[in-house]
Parts: structure tokens; C-alpha cells; sequence
């Protein structure tokens, strides 16, 4: 009854919670972050269907940023701080990846029985995308609760980002989506400055979060 | 549309965007922080031209009775902060701290908050409000950040990861709200302007609405600091410049609150949902009680009144989630008070850690002794925030309590061992702070008094009269709010 296109956005939105789980087992930060490249494509990829299927020409300017700023600009410069700072080996995980495979499960069934319920009254496009959505931005907040790497924990954001620009796209009509995802890209370019600038390595000798818990303000 | 009243929205938002982008190119010390001080005065007083008359309601920027109160109060504690700033930051340029570049991007950054908070407050589209309030958290992350030590940095980042987080789940919840008011409003701009959503909230789907304001709440109340989302607010608060802290307590969580609240109203405005009231009184009491503990074991002085912040934050939020006129009365009442003293405190507490080169308590003592101004400056300040009488936020404090007991009398016992619990902490720590043997350096503050005292003699003059136009106003909000 829904056309090609219709099942085209369906798989588009399913690949980007697929490559969201393969994030999370991953344990490399140069594998990682070409995770993430794909993880842009795809995005840029479901926005520009979007984009068609909606018949809303300004989506295609929030899939091209998608597409060249994340899926391009941003890894590159990642991989280039990555290698000048040297912390390319394997990252840390709070608790085991078996562990957080499953919570990663049990929070795609949990956005999938929320979302779905709750619009219960949108076009099904709608509800599937918003619940894909909702899956990638809760695996997003868990690889930055499960990764004490600051690269990684910025990763998992841009990774949650994604879930919302694949939301905010899927709400069909909504103004302001080229807006907002110009903003986040101001974020993201924000953190990777930040990253770049703070010299978080220089400044800390690692990038392993936990070990920034040193220098609280109340130690005698 | 009124051509007049146009020019005061984009007086305030223009103000603060020349005044950055002069502030920008500037060197020099001298001329900056008083061009600083010049553009937040300016901005203040056209802030209160929206006293005499009120702009057309527009698709992106709308003034009503509720965000006047907002507005008005940022830009003036906006404006007594620039002032406080200008004498603090001299003599972070004396010792050192700060080298003539990173003071550039200060004063234009601070120029830059003012405007992302104005424009929240002004918004009467959803997606630009989230829009601004990005802009205000990234801003503030910079100058968190700006001294550069390892603290600093930490504070920045944790601010930033947090800060994040929460816009990102805040934005979530705005999708929502716009995917509950398509079926009614139909596609496009309109589905997103505030004015709008409010007058057809009745037929959304509140099923939709509850997800929503779940985000919503989670997203913006990270930013208020409300427990267990506060991590980020000691650091920041301990790590930054002084003026930054104060601008923070006083103004930038009442933007993120401001943002809740009209959530909150669209959700009352909607029949069949949750009842948006329980989850912030929860929210609230949490955030107080943890607070109140915390605050006993505190070591560094700003992070103490940080504390202190989420403490306060948690007894509005409170009084917001009570609902009804009185318990809505109380909290905006609360709101204004808390912002008054709490950015007066900081004031003093800038200063003092200046002069005496340290923020940890136990290296400061007997300041009433060394530096009278100062120290009796805080005594009140203190004084004034514990929520002792005569002053505003006793006032305010007993309005709660005493709504809370005409109410729901349970709630109101843990809310009155909140703020019994927080008073004692505060006193300890004063003890040390303002009496008793002198310790730390003794030399002379080279203070500008006049903001923190100005603060102060408002919340003391409002706890004994406040005039009747004041209250009948406040009254017509606390019934808008529901």
C-alpha cells in the first residue's frame, strides 16, 4: 500500500539504529570513527528521501550538510587529532560490551513501545521514523555513559544528534529543520575546536575522562 | 503593527549584538568595560520601555505579562553585573589572569549571552527559543572556560557534555510538541508559535504532550539544575570568572525555567494529560533536600553558593509545580528575590576571593574584622538568601510554606526541613567566613560596592513593602501561569 520509497525510508532509518548498536560494541577509536562517517551517510542518505518523499527541497540542504560536514569534515578532522595526539589504541568501557549490548536493547524496545503508542494517530512514515529516532538518540546517551574516552563520549553525541535531525525531518513540515541542524553543526564544530584547542591531553596527559576527576575544586 | 514598540525588541536584541561586535575589535581595558556597562544600561532601558507599551504579537517575538517580569529582570542584573565586572575584572588584569586578547572575547561574549537570553525570553516560536538557549549554554561554556587551568577546563567540558545533552533532549521534546499540534494547526511555522499552540492546545493529543514534557523537563531542567541533573552547576559555577557565576545563578537558570513554564502552561492548557505539577514538585523537593546536604561539606566558597543556587532553583520549581495563584505567586516572587541576592552574594564572594587570592572557606575568616564593607556585605547577603526576616525571600520562602500547608500538608515537611537544613548549613559556613580570627592576606578591596548594595536594599526594601502595582501584576501572571 506505501510505496518504494516508503520501505526505502524504513530501511534508511533502521541501517542508522543498526550502525548506532555497531558503535557501541566497537572498541577502536579509528573503527569508531569511520562508524560514525557511515553513520552520517546513512543519515544524509534517509534525510535526502525524506527530502523526496515530502517533496521539502530545503531537506536537501540539511542532507548535504549531513553529508559533507558530518560524514566528511568532521571525521577527517577527528582522525587527524586522533593521530596528532596519539590516543588511537583501544578505548576504556564501563562494564562489559555484552552488558551494553543488552541495556542497548532493552532501550530500542523501550522507544519502540513509547513511540509507538503514543502516535498511534500520525502517519505510519511518522511514527516508525520517530521511534528509529528515539532508538538512536538513547543509544547515543548510552555510548556516552558506557565510553570514558572523551573522543568517544563526543562521538556518541554526534551520533545522538543524528537521531534528532532523523526526527526532526521526519515530522513532516516542520520549519526551522535547516535552522536547527545549521546550529548543531555549530555545536559539533564547537566540540572538536574544543577538543582541539583545550588540548585536553596536554592539559590532562589523557583523554580518559575519569581521570579529569583529579583536579575537583574541593580536594584539600 | 506599532512601529514604536517594534524598535524596543529589536533595541534589546540589537543592543547587545553591536555592542559584542564592537566589543570584539576593541583593545583596551578602560574603554571595553565601560562600553560593556554602557550596552547593558541601554539594553535595560529599553527593556523597560515594554512597561509603557507592548509590540504586536509577531510568529517569532511576542511580549506578555509573564515574560516582561523575565526580561526586565535579566537586563537589569545584566546591567549591576557589568558594573560589578568592570572592577572585578581590573584586577584580574593586575595579577594576571586574564591577558588583553581573552578580555576581547570576554566582553563579547558577555554581550552575546545577553542577547541569546533575550532572545529566548522574546521568542514566541518554540524552535527559536531552543535555538537561543544553545547559543546562551555555548557562550557560557566558553567563558567558563576562559581561564585555562585544569579546573577550568573540566568545568567547561562537564558543562559542556551536560549542557549538551540536555538541549539535545530538550529539542526532542520541541519535535513532540510540534508533532502533537500538526493534526490541529497543520503543517509549517504556525504549529511552532507559542500564541498559537496555547490558544488550540485543547484538541492536541496528550499522549503525545506527555512524552513530550518528559524531554522537556529532562532537557531544560538539566539547565535549570534541577537533582540528579546538576552536576555540571558547581563546577561551572566555582570554575568561571565571578561575574559569570552570578550572571549564571541569577539569570541563566531563570531562562531555562522560563522555557519549562511554557511547556508546562501548554500542558495544563490540554486536557487528559499528566499533571505536569507532580513531576516538577518531585523534581524540586529532590533538588532541595540534596542540596541542603550538600552544602554542609562544601570546602570552596563559590561552590558553596552554587549549592545554594540548586537549592533555590528546587524551591521554585516547587512552587511552580504546586500550581494555583498563591503557590505561582510565591515562586516568581522567589525567582526575583533568589536572583537579587544570590548574584549580590557573588558580588561580595568576587571580591573577597580576590583579596584574599583563594576560594577555599578555611583559608578565609574574620572578614568583617579586615574588610567591614565586604564582610558585612555578605552577613546580609547570607542572611538574606538563609531566608530570614525582614527580607524578600522570607517573604517569599513563607509564601510557599505556607500555600504548601493550606495544601498538601505532608509536602510541606520535607520542603520546611529543606530549607531549615540549608539555613544551618550557611551559618556554619559564615561563621567561618565573616568572624573570628582573621586569616589570608588583609588587604584593602578595591571594590565597586554599589551593585551588591543596590541588590541587597531592593530584596530588603521588597520584604517589608512592595508596591501595590507590583503585587496586582505578579498576581495576573501567577494566574496566566495556571
Amino acid at each position: 500500500m506505501y510505496g518504494l520509497t516508503f520501505d526505502i525510508a524504513h530501511m534508511l532509518a533502521g541501517s542508522l539504529v543498526l550502525v548506532s548498536f555497531m558503535q557501541l560494541y566497537q572498541d577502536r577509536l579509528f573503527a569508531l570513527l569511520n562508524l560514525f562517517a557511515l553513520h552520517a551517510l546513512v543519515l544524509a542518505l534517509s534525510v535526502a528521501c525524506q527530502a523526496y518523499i515530502q517533496d521539502a527541497p530545503h531537506l536537501y540542504v540539511t542532507a548535504a550538510i549531513a553529508l559533507v560536514f558530518k560524514a566528511i569534515v568532521i571525521p577527517v578532522t577527528l582522525h587527524r587529532i586522533i593521530a596528532r595526539l596519539g590516543i588511537h589504541r583501544e578505548i576504556e568501557t564501563v562494564g562489559g560490551v555484552g552488558l551494553t549490548m543488552l541495556a542497548g536493547i532493552g532501550l530500542v524496545a523501550l522507544s519502540m513501545v513509547v513511540m509507538l503508542r503514543v502516535t498511534a494517530g500520525a502517519d505510519p512514515l511518522t511514527r516508525e521514523d520517530l521511534a528509529f529516532a528515539l532508538s538512536v538518540v538513547l543509544l547515543g546517551l548510552l555510548m556516552m555513559v558506557t565510553r570514558r574516552n572523551a573522543v568517544s563520549q563526543v562521538i556518541g553525541f554526534m551520533s545522538l544528534e543524528n537521531g534528532l535531525v532523523l526526527a526532526a525531518t521526519g515530522a513532516k513540515g516542520m520549519p526551522m529543520v535547516v535552522e536547527i541542524s545549521v546550529a548543531f553543526s555549530i555545536l559539533i564544530a564547537f566540540i572538536v575546536i574544543g577538543i582541539f584547542l583545550f588540548r585536553i591531553r596536554e592539559r590532562f596527559d589523557t583523554v580518559d575522562v575519569g581521570a579529569l576527576d583529579r583536579f575537583r575544586g574541593e580536594r584539600r | 503593527m506599532n512601529v514604536g514598540s517594534f524598535d524596543a525588541v529589536s533595541a534589546v536584541l540589537g543592543i547587545p549584538i553591536v555592542a559584542a561586535a564592537i566589543l570584539a575589535i576593541l583593545p583596551g581595558y578602560w574603554l571595553s568595560a565601560r562600553l560593556n556597562v554602557v550596552a547593558a544600561l541601554l539594553t535595560f532601558l529599553a527593556a523597560l520601555s515594554f512597561f509603557l507599551e507592548r509590540p504586536a504579537v509577531g510568529s517569532y517575538f511576542h511580549i506578555d505579562d509573564l515574560n516582561v517580569v523575565f526580561i526586565v529582570l535579566t537586563t537589569f542584573v545584566a546591567f549591576t553585573t557589568s558594573v560589578f565586572s568592570a572592577s572585578y575584572i581590573a584586577h584580574e588584569i593586575e595579577i594576571g589572569r586574564l591577558t588583553p586578547n581573552y578580555l576581547r572575547f570576554y566582553h563579547a561574549m558577555y554581550q552575546i549571552l545577553m542577547f541569546a537570553m533575550n532572545l529566548a525570553l522574546v521568542s514566541n516560536n518554540i524552535g527559536l527559543m531552543w535555538v537561543a538557549i544553545e547559543i546562551a549554554t555555548l557562550t557560557t561554556v566558553l567563558m567558563v572556560g576562559i581561564y585555562r587551568t585544569h579546573e577550568a577546563l573540566e568545568a567547561a567540558w562537564k558543562y559542556f557534555i551536560l549542557g549538551s545533552v540536555g538541549i539535545a533532549l530538550a529539542l526532542f521534546g520541541t519535535i513532540l510538541v510540534y508533532l502533537a499540534a500538526r493534526p490541529v494547526i497543520g503543517e509549517g511555522t504556525d504549529a511552532m508559535v507559542w500564541t498559537v499552540l496555547i490558544s488550540r492546545a485543547a484538541a492536541f493529543d496528550p499522549a503525545l504532550l506527555n512524552v513530550a514534557f518528559v524531554f522537556l523537563l529532562l532537557g531544560y531542567g538539566t539547565k535549570v539544575g534541577l537533582a540528579p541533573l546538576h552536576a555540571w552547576l558547581p563546577d561551572a559555577h566555582a570554575e568561571g570568572p565571578t561575574p559569570i557565576s552570578a550572571v549564571l545563578s541569577g539569570l541563566l537558570l531563570n531562562v531555562a525555567l522560563y522555557a519549562l513554564l511554557r511547556f508546562k502552561m501548554l500542558l495544563a492548557a490540554t486536557p487528559h494529560t499528566v499533571a505536569p505539577g507532580q513531576l516538577m514538585v518531585t523534581m524540586g523537593l529532590v533538588s532541595l533536600i540534596f542540596a541542603s546536604f550538600m552544602l554542609y561539606r562544601r570546602r570552596d566558597i563559590k561552590r558553596m553558593f552554587a549549592y545554594s543556587s540548586i537549592e533555590h532553583m528546587g524551591i521554585i520549581v516547587f512552587a511552580f509545580g504546586m500550581g494555583g495563584p498563591l503557590a505561582n505567586f510565591a515562586g516568581l516572587l522567589h525567582m526575583v528575590m533568589h536572583s537579587l541576592t544570590k548574584s549580590a552574594i557573588f558580588f561580595a564572594v568576587g571580591h573577597i576571593a580576590q583579596v584574599k587570592g583563594t576560594q577555599k572557606i578555611a583559608d578565609i575568616g574574620g572578614l568583617t574584622e579586615t574588610n567591614p564593607v565586604l564582610g558585612w556585605g555578605l552577613v546580609l547577603g547570607v542572611i538574606a538568601i538563609a531566608g530570614l526576616p525582614p527580607l524578600g525571600i522570607f517573604m517569599s520562602e513563607f509564601l510557599v510554606v505556607s500555600s504548601t500547608f493550606a495544601r498538601e500538608p505532608l509536602l510541606a515537611i520535607p520542603l520546611v526541613f529543606g530549607i531549615l537544613l540549608a539555613l544551618g548549613a550557611l551559618f556554619m559556613h559564615l561563621n567561618t567566613i565573616a568572624f573570628g580570627e582573621p586569616r589570608g592576606p588583609t588587604a584593602k578591596a578595591e571594590a565597586s560596592y554599589v551593585p551588591m548594595f543596590a541588590h541587597l536594599t531592593l530584596v530588603f526594601v521588597s520584604g517589608i513593602y512592595m508596591p501595590s502595582a507590583l503585587v496586582t501584576w505578579f498576581q495576573n501572571v501567577a494566574k496566566l501561569l495556571g
